[in-house]
């Protein structure tokens, strides 16, 4: 389309293409038995980071609020996904579908769970942004943990357990009902659903939902906002509105990660998605570039690789995941370092653009 | 009584390490306007430089928490000058990023040289408790944290206030271009506060670890965490208010685990932080500086 | 194609008002109506009992020494601070208790004296954002890119260069707008502005920073923009010649307060105002 600049949409379909390609290139691999035993078991679980990182690029590089509690979004569509597909598991016999609706049953709880986050946390900015979305990260985490929840032929049980005296046992599951989260263990037991296919899917959804969202006249208001907040309201844009808009969509993408997530493993602990998680994928988008979402989406998968690969270091591995996590951070934002960097590599189409 | 008591001297206890790490973070913030996540972890490595100083030669408490406090000021400034100040025109993403690099590289350096499994930490001091505290449980440690969190705070704010390092410190932090132009070193001063920051951190480290004796390359994380919570709490930059921080958020913790849900203490600490924020967006004593049109 | 902007009714219509108050575009309401408005910050008044009405097509100007409080009345003007006193009237509209976003929908669109544009943006893209309230379509419809996102976006590129092309910066369109020259980051905050469809139009120092033949041509454009768009325009500004040669009446303002109204000639010759200007003559050696 013309009035669509040619270039933008150029490179939107240049990683489209890089995600299609990295697919088939890998399943074909997959097929062959070529993939190590350890990585192959990573397929799923990268794929719900690049869609986690895509999703919280949407907010810290596309909104420009710095989040760190975005793992807390993950944990929710993991725990609501599960329960749905461990309580649908009848209902609906085909795992494919059944994992979709799980999916889509993560997003919306996520969803929520950012919009009434998001309301009153987006009235600050910067610093303080950062240690409240940090804060509410950790408040879902502990909210997940006092949670026991059953199903049977009744319906689903829960429990909310504050004083930390309750166990399955007090759900009263008629015969035949399973316990499906107990409390600080988390879910177990849960059937392995997840595909690699379906996570193929997921990321090319967040991708369409994130770069159409940032090309239509939401995804201009909500860089005006993170470019100049008056200018922003000067022109007629509601700014909690955008920013808003901005939270929530990030928030439904990680949730239905997060059940893709859950899908993929048989035991699943609230303490997964901690503070760790959040700066995990933060680190994703920052290595990335801020905005840039086939850098997030490379970024993701080869640091969820890194660690793997550095098998070969034992011990060290973590230590050198640090050092290389510092370095590059040095050597991309210190002028005389990225000069020097610059001259040892061969040239390479620009630097990252915002709202890329 | 007696138990509310109790829970309010465990409160004050743990109020006052997380006072002592506030005032840290929030001296670092307010001049390097950076959210240093990597405090948290000179915490631990200054509780393990006293427990090697202690449990492997044999040093006696006073010399170890000097020496600790001499390690963690050079690691402190070595941080800075490694891998903050090459970024000190970037963006703040990419110095958060880095330090939480600095932040893991630390626990897991502590990690490959102390071991996973925790090690007990004995406490430095230990004197008898005079009579209504002793009944109370109030410990040795717990008095010690408490005066020397107090000394702390009193002789920071004699500092800024009233040495020339302190009001450069107060330039720089209110505007770093314009302290240059008025012939201040800067990075020496940044360095500075760096230096004052890892220092309080090694203290905070081993009373932490005297008042709760757990010591793991993780312990540090949490108690960060927290105590920035503290620092924002309070209003972050101001002495004063990283102090009220710490001291609320440690009774707020206590009376929480106590009468509520000891599953749920974190959670009721960061909702009081989350309402604070949103009644007073500068913290309790922080001043809100609203952008000029 | 159907055009459905208001702001394309460019009858050349010949300069109708000429003073500030009161007596001309008596069948019109005027633009602006500002009574008894005023703010204070902690006991200091900013601004005091400040009266003014601009007519609807009527180009008026700002003046004062610095620190008067020009931008403060701007500022009211667009709400980004709430007055403690008085009333702003839109085309005869209440804006109290409105948001500097909803009075921007009722028809006042400004500009700064330091620069605020979307800076990692394209040109092109900052006019669109000036656009957003003029073609809505909802989030959702972007996102699964509806017949009806297809269609306003199409509106929107049109419209974005056709008021890019008032000023000639139709082959700017695709450059980042932070790193246009000044020059042209002036216009283009115009551009931005003239986007919103306003009634009213401040301008926060257009002519800073431009040299003599950009006045000029800035000047004609004032004068253009007012004319083909049929709008009211306000303006601070230090360049006197300016003010002087494109507005029908000027307000001079000292220490927060009003010290003179009238045309241009009135102004010229006014005592209070040479004074404010170059201080008492007797007192000129000590005064700042």
């Amino acid at each position: 389309m013309k009035f669509l600049n040619d270039k933008v949409t150029r490179r939107d379909f240049l990683t489209y293409g890089l995600v299609v390609a990295a697919f088939i290139v890998v399943s074909l691999l997959a097929s062959q038995g070529v993939i190590p035993r350890s990585l192959s078991g990573q397929l799923v679980p990268v794929t719900c980071y690049v869609v986690m990182a895509i999703s919280l690029n949407l907010v810290v590089g596309v909104a420009g609020d710095l989040s760190l509690g975005h793992a807390g979004f993950m944990s929710v569509g993991a725990f609501s996904g599960v329960v749905c597909a461990m309580s649908l598991s009848a209902a609906i016999p085909d795992d494919g579908i059944r994992l979709a609706v799980s999916m889509v049953v993560g997003a919306l709880f996520a969803a929520v769970a950012g919009f009434l986050i998001g309301i009153p946390v987006l009235r600050l900015r910067g610093d303080y942004l950062a240690i409240v979305t940090l804060a509410f990260g950790e408040i879902i985490k502990e909210v997940v943990n006092c949670l026991i929840v059953g199903t049977d032929a009744i319906g689903l049980h829960v429990i909310f357990n504050v004083a930390g005296d309750k166990t399955v046992d007090d759900l009263h599951l008629l015969e035949g009902g399973v316990a499906i989260i107990k409390g600080a263990q988390g879910a177990s037991g849960t059937e392995k659903i997840a595909t690699f296919a379906a996570g193929f899917v997921l990321v090319m959804i967040a991708l369409a939902v994130v770069l159409n969202l940032v090309r239509s006249r939401a995804g201009r208001a909500i860089m005006a906002v993170r470019d100049n907040r008056i200018a922003a309201e000067s022109v007629g844009l509601s700014i909690t509105k955008y920013r808003l808009i901005a939270f929530v969509v990030s928030a439904a993408l990680a949730g239905a990660a997060g059940a893709l997530y859950g899908a993929n493993f048989s035991q699943l602990s609230p303490a997964k998605f901690d503070f760790n998680t959040s700066i995990l994928v933060l680190v994703f988008v920052v290595l990335g570039g801020l905005g840039n979402m086939r850098g997030s989406i490379i970024a993701a998968v080869l640091l969820t690789i890194l660690p793997e690969a550095l098998r070969g270091f034992s011990d060290y591995r973590m230590l050198v995941y640090a050092i290389v996590l510092i370095l590059v951070m040095l050597f991309t934002n210190n002028p005389q370092l990225k000069l020097t960097l610059g001259k040892l590599l061969p040239k390479r189409e620009g630097a990252v653009a915002h709202g890329e | 009584m007696t138990v509310f008591l109790q829970y309010l001297a465990n409160g004050l206890s743990m109020g006052s390490v997380y006072a002592i790490i506030a005032l840290g973070y929030t001296m670092v913030y307010g001049i390097a306007k950076m959210l240093n996540f990597a405090h948290g972890d000179v915490i631990m490595v200054g509780a393990y430089v006293s427990f090697c100083a202690t449990s492997y030669l044999g040093l006696p408490a006073p010399v170890a928490v000097l020496i600790s406090i001499l390690a963690c000021t050079a690691l402190g400034v070595l941080i800075e000058g490694l891998a903050y100040k090459p970024l000190r025109q970037a963006g703040p993403l990419a110095v958060l990023i880095t330090a939480i690099g600095v932040s893991y590289l630390l626990q897991n350096a502590a990690q490959l040289i102390w071991g996973a499994t925790p090690k007990n930490f004995t406490a430095i001091v230990s004197f008898p408790v005079p009579e209504p505290l002793a009944s109370l449980n109030v410990s040795a440690v717990s008095i010690t944290t408490i005066i020397v969190c107090l000394v702390i705070m009193a002789a920071l704010m004699w500092f800024t206030g009233h040495t020339k390092m302190g009001k450069a410190m107060r330039a720089v932090s209110e505007d770093k271009d314009a302290a240059r132009l008025m012939g201040i070193n800067v990075n020496r001063t940044i360095s500075m506060t760096f230096a004052i920051g890892s220092a309080l951190a090694a203290l905070a480290g081993v009373l932490m670890c005297s008042y709760a004796p757990v010591l793991q390359p993780t312990t540090g994380a949490m108690p960060g965490i927290k105590a920035f919570t503290a620092a924002v709490f309070g209003g972050i930059g101001s002495i004063p208010g990283a102090f009220i921080g710490g001291i609320l958020l440690g009774i707020i913790e206590a009376m929480a685990q106590a009468y509520i849900s000891s599953s749920l203490a974190n959670s009721i600490v960061f909702a009081v932080l989350i309402v604070v924020l949103l009644v007073k967006p500068a913290g309790l004593l922080g001043k809100y500086v609203p952008e000029k049109v | 194609m159907a055009n459905k902007f208001n702001f394309q009714r460019a009858r050349m219509v010949p300069v109708p008002s000429r003073a500030i108050v009161p007596d001309r575009d008596l069948e019109h309401t005027p633009a602006l109506e500002c009574i008894h408005l005023g703010i204070e910050f902690g006991g200091l008044k900013a601004v005091d009992d400040f009266n003014l009405t601009i007519g609807k097509t009527e180009i008026a100007g700002l003046i004062g020494p610095n620190g008067a409080g020009k931008t403060t009345v701007f500022n009211l003007l667009t709400k980004v601070y709430q007055p403690t006193h008085g009333t702003i009237l839109i085309n005869g509209q209440d804006t109290s208790g409105k948001s500097v976003a909803q009075v921007n929908r009722m028809g006042v669109a400004r500009t700064f004296q330091n620069i605020r544009l979307f800076d990692s943006m394209s040109v092109l893209d900052n006019v669109k954002v000036g656009l957003h309230n003029q073609e809505p379509y909802s989030a959702f419809e972007g996102v699964i890119r509806a017949p009806r996102f297809w269609a306003r976006e199409r509106e929107f590129e049109e419209r974005a260069h056709e008021l890019l092309d008032i000023f000639d910066m139709g082959g700017l369109a695709s450059e980042r707008a932070g790193s246009l020259p000044y020059g042209a980051q002036r216009r283009l905050e115009i551009v931005r502005a003239l986007a919103t469809n306003p009634r009213l139009l401040l301008l926060d120092e257009p002519a800073a920073g431009m040299n003599p033949s950009e006045t000029a041509e800035l000047m004609e454009n004032i004068v253009k923009i007012r004319d083909t768009f049929q709008i009211a325009i306000m303006l601070i500004e230090h360049d006197m010649s300016l003010v002087m040669n494109i507005c029908e009446g000027i307000c001079v303002l000292n220490f927060g307060r009003v010290i003179a109204k009238g045309t241009p000639e009135e102004i010229q010759s006014n005592e209070t105002v040479i004074e404010a200007y170059l201080g008492k003559q007797k007192e000129a050696g000590t005064d700042e």
